[in-house]
This record gives C-alpha cells, sequence and structure tokens, in this order.
C-alpha cells in the first residue's frame, strides 16, 4: 500500500493558493462564497454547478483514465457493470459447487427429480 | 480602460496595501474600488473571455477553471492576510465600475451585517477518510473448501465492511462534535468526489469550522491531536481559508 501523501498545512503560511488541493479550491470558490447577480448575466446559480460539476468529474475521468487509473470500472460499489459481473461471478462459483456437491451424493439429486 | 470588472471580494477598508506582485485573474493586479465606506476588490477582464457566453464555455475545461479558481483564491488569500474579506463566488463579472457600485448600494446592510459576524474569523477544513483495506482481506484469502467455508468467508467480508464503516462513522461524529463546539460555527459538506480530489480512501467526514484567529492555534492542535488516534482514519486539515462556507445567510 502506498502512503498518502500528507500535505501538512501551514497554520499560519497562508500559502493556500498555489498548494491547496484542486477539490478544496474548486469546492469553495466554485460553491461557496456569496452570489451576486453580476449586472451582465453571469452568476453561478446552484443548478448550473450542478452541471459544472458533473462535467469535472467527467473531466477529470477521462484524464485518470488516459493515466490508467480506472480502478472504478472494477469496483462494484462504482460501477453497475462490474457489481453485473462479481454477481455473475459468484452464481457461477455457486453453482460449480452444487454440481460438485450432487456428484458428492449422487443419491438425493436422483430422489428429488424421481418422487 | 475597457473590459469588464470581476470582484473578488467585499471588505471594509484596509490600510495595509495588497502585495504588489499580486495578479489576479486573467494577469490584471486587483484594486480597491472604494464606494459608501466598503471596498470591492476587482480586477479588468477581457470581454472575449468573461462576458457570458465564453465564460460558461471556458467552465467545461477544467485546465481553465483551475487556472482561473487559484488565480480567484489567490487574491482572496492575499486578502485573508491583511483584513477579513468577504469571498464572492467564482465568476461574478460587471460592465464597468459604476455597475459594481450600484451593487454595493444595494447590498449595503447584508454586506455589513455579514463583515461584522465574520470580523476576525477564518475557515479551517476538516476531512476524515477512511482508509480503504488491503484488497487481501476483502477477498476470500483462498478458495473455500466447502459451501459452508465459502459462506463464512462471505459473512466475515461483510462483517469487516460493516465494522469499518461503523467505526468510522463513530469516529467522525465524535470529532465533529468536539470541534463544532469548539468553533463559533460549522458547516457539513458532502464527501469530495476521489476523481478530483485525487485523495485515497473514502471520505468519511468533510466539514468547515468558522474559528476567530485568535483561537486558531487551539483548534490546530486540536485537530492535530486526533491524528492516529483510531487506525484506519485519515484525518486532514486544511487552512486558514478565507470564511467562504459563512458567506452566505447566518442559520
Amino acid at each position: 500500500m502506498t502512503t498518502p501523501s500528507r500535505r501538512m498545512p501551514e497554520p499560519y503560511g497562508y500559502g493556500q493558493g498555489s498548494g491547496a488541493n484542486l477539490a478544496d479550491i474548486l469546492e469553495r470558490v466554485l460553491d461557496k462564497g456569496i452570489v451576486i447577480a453580476g449586472d451582465i448575466r453571469i452568476n453561478l446559480l446552484d443548478i448550473e454547478l450542478l452541471t459544472i460539476k458533473l462535467r469535472l468529474i467527467v473531466a477529470s475521468v477521462d484524464k485518470a483514465k488516459e493515466m490508467g487509473i480506472d480502478w472504478w470500472e472494477s469496483d462494484p460499489a462504482l460501477s453497475s457493470r462490474a457489481r453485473r459481473d462479481e454477481l455473475t461471478r459468484e452464481n457461477a462459483e455457486l453453482r460449480e459447487r452444487l454440481a460438485r456437491l450432487e456428484e458428492l451424493e449422487p443419491g438425493r439429486a436422483q430422489k428429488k427429480e424421481a418422487p | 480602460m475597457t473590459g469588464l470588472r470581476y470582484v473578488y471580494a467585499v471588505c471594509r477598508p484596509f490600510g495595509t496595501p495588497l502585495q504588489s506582485q499580486l495578479t489576479g485573474v486573467a494577469g490584471d493586479p486587483p484594486r480597491a474600488l472604494n464606494h459608501h465606506g466598503l471596498v470591492a476588490v476587482v480586477s479588468h477582464v477581457p470581454e472575449r473571455d468573461f462576458a457570458e457566453e465564453p465564460l460558461r464555455a471556458h467552465l467545461e475545461d477544467l485546465d481553465w477553471l483551475t487556472e482561473t479558481a487559484r488565480a480567484h483564491q489567490g487574491v482572496i488569500d492575499a486578502l485573508t492576510t491583511v483584513t477579513t474579506p468577504l469571498p464572492l463566488r467564482l465568476g461574478t463579472v460587471f460592465r464597468d465600475d459604476s455597475g459594481v457600485r450600484t451593487m454595493i448600494e444595494a447590498r449595503e446592510e447584508d454586506f455589513r451585517h455579514t463583515l461584522d459576524r465574520l470580523e476576525g474569523r477564518v475557515e479551517w477544513g476538516v476531512k476524515v477518510y477512511a482508509e480503504s483495506e488491503p484488497q487481501e482481506s476483502a477477498r476470500p484469502a483462498q478458495k473455500a473448501a466447502s459451501g459452508r467455508d465459502y459462506l463464512r468467508q462471505r459473512r466475515m467480508q461483510t462483517r469487516s465492511h460493516e465494522e469499518m464503516r461503523q467505526k468510522a462513522e463513530s469516529f467522525s461524529n465524535r470529532l465533529h462534535e468536539k470541534l463544532s463546539a469548539f468553533a463559533e460555527d460549522s458547516r457539513l459538506h458532502p464527501p469530495q468526489n476521489p476523481a478530483l480530489s485525487k485523495a485515497t480512501g473514502r471520505n468519511v467526514l468533510n466539514a468547515a469550522y468558522l474559528v476567530p484567529r485568535a483561537h486558531s492555534e487551539e483548534f490546530v492542535e486540536m485537530v492535530d491531536r486526533t491524528k492516529g488516534e483510531v487506525p484506519g482514519m485519515r484525518v486532514e486539515l486544511t487552512g486558514p481559508w478565507a470564511a467562504y462556507s459563512f458567506a452566505g445567510e447566518a442559520t
């Protein structure tokens, strides 16, 4: 396991602008702070922020993919395809197990088939 | 001078000048626009990038947005060292100075009220991550010898996930309780998306605390002491920020 890089904040350094995590900056600059309608009609209201965020995530996911980071494709919690694959895998395993059990006890399986 | 006016923050008049080499979004140095005893910190931005249509298009460009957000935050940060700014959201643009003045007049009362509330306070961000367990323990170590074995392994797996979840929840709850009792105000934010934050582990707490600057050292020590308290939990502290999360209406 890799040790996560711990960026120790400098309590009184006021160096956020350059060093801070992009997610932290965007979270605050895009999402917090007060909303004032400018007199040319650009005000980032919540509904737009949501689409921006979605686009951002899409953009960064693409970028990450370029760099070969694609763990979410195989993580059942994040990908419905991976979840289906997981189920299929479990299913196959169970079938195999059942078949083996029936082989071990042929009598029981036969009894069921011919009452 | 031509161009639109980009507004970063509203403040009370402050004596100390901003760093001379400070540049804002689009590279223009920010300056103070005094009106009715308040100061709007503004800079000039080109119409080709900041008019409504181009700005909308730019917001979808992650590189452009990153650069602009960092520049915006850079100015707010510099302001935080000399005064208590009331930070505005990214992308607040006016046609000219008189538009900014009109806006100040319209919201004078609100600004004063909020500036009073935030005076001398900073925001600290605290996040808790539950470190993801190594994959080996999450999967059955070897092929199950029997059906019962298999089910037992599955149950253990589920139970360890559940234990981890409970541990993370109770740790975050305790931490948040302690910190919000110390802070003047607090906000819980949604967990961050790992695709953007690139942080490892699952973000189980993402909170902001409003703390008087004079008590910040104590707050930082309080957070530091909880680091390593519970194995598998990672605590991250960011700040001090301008009081972004508390700039809206008081709750």
